[in-house]
């Protein structure tokens, strides 16, 4: 086993963890569509992002739930396990916005022999939009193993 | 006045559809490999994802994938209902027909995780329409839901993850 990042006793309600920042563009989409096969039109070309009512051509949103797990891996590493995240895409991701995905402990609980803690999470774009909030519950590691 | 409801009868009748299943091909290192590099960019992934000799001194014992790894992607048989997330190809002369009012986007996610998949895993999907449902939006006209519920278990009948994801056709 590896050394814990963090353990389930150091965690306090109410905690901000490191936050998960990335810049996307085409660049992030094209890669994210060629491995989740997601090649959406209006996710590849600005006039039929247009056509889909919107501004421009958008990310998916698949790709900042992804950055949802990103955050919490960052967090707990290697030793702790994701249980559960969830996501709604309220709002759109535009080229060259810069996503930041945030967490907040709201819980921590000891369930079926598991030391879990549950999160607020956000995707917040530059202007502070919250484009995707969501839900998350992890296992840590206790100093008790 | 109330909005007419875009809910017919035929598309009440997708929740009671039987269940799909799939199958997908064996889990290779390089699409986790793929996958992780892609959701990390331009960052390199964590190495649990790609060095194997890091790997077997975690808990995992091994690499394994990203737990929103799809396994599914690239089949060789298509499904065309579902190519281009529902939405239409653009036109004979390259320009896109206006889609609002009949666009399929992707509305929510909610995955529970089991056991994590492993390079030569070969995972088998369960996948229903489980709800759908209407809401007027914010420009007055309805929104159609479907909501699919899709469980994924391992070749040792493990459950790897269910999944309940939303989409709107707007």
């Amino acid at each position: 086993m590896g050394t814990p990042k963090v353990y389930w006793e150091d965690v306090k309600v109410g905690q901000e963890i490191p936050t998960f920042v990335r810049r996307t563009d085409y660049m992030n989409w094209n890669r994210y569509a060629a491995i989740n096969e997601e090649f959406v039109y209006f996710h590849m070309d600005d006039e039929a992002g247009r056509a889909a009512g919107q501004k421009a051509g958008f990310g998916m949103g698949n790709l900042r739930f992804a950055y949802m797990h990103d955050l919490l891996r960052e967090w707990i590493g290697d030793e702790g396990v994701i249980k559960m995240v969830s996501a709604q895409y309220r709002g759109f991701n535009f080229k060259n916005d810069v996503l930041t995905t945030k967490g907040v402990v709201t819980d921590k609980r000891v369930e079926g022999g598991e030391h879990l803690v549950d999160l607020d999470l956000q995707v917040v774009n530059q202007s502070g939009e919250n484009t995707a909030p969501g839900k998350a519950t992890v296992a840590l590691p206790t100093r008790g193993k | 006045m109330a909005t007419q409801s875009r809910l017919t009868p035929a598309m009440k009748a997708e929740v009671n559809k039987p269940p799909v299943t799939k199958v997908s091909p064996p889990i290779s290192l390089s699409d986790i490999r793929k996958w992780a590099i892609a959701v990390y960019w331009p960052e390199t992934p964590p190495r649990l994802f790609w060095d194997e000799e890091y790997a077997k001194t975690t808990r995992f014992k091994g690499i394994v994938a990203p737990q929103e790894f799809n396994p599914f992607a690239w089949p060789v048989r298509r499904d065309r209902e579902f190519e281009a997330g529902g939405n239409p190809p653009p036109n004979p002369d390259g320009t896109f027909t206006r889609t609002v009012g009949n666009a399929n986007v992707n509305a929510g996610s909610d995955h529970e995780y089991g056991a994590y998949m492993r390079p030569g895993d070969i995972i088998t999907a369960v996948d229903r329409l489980a709800e759908i449902y209407e809401k007027t939006g914010g420009r007055g006209g309805n929104m159609v839901f479907r909501v699919r519920e899709d469980r994924w278990t391992n070749q040792k009948g493990e459950m790897v993850k269910i999944n309940r994801g939303t989409t709107i056709n707007m």
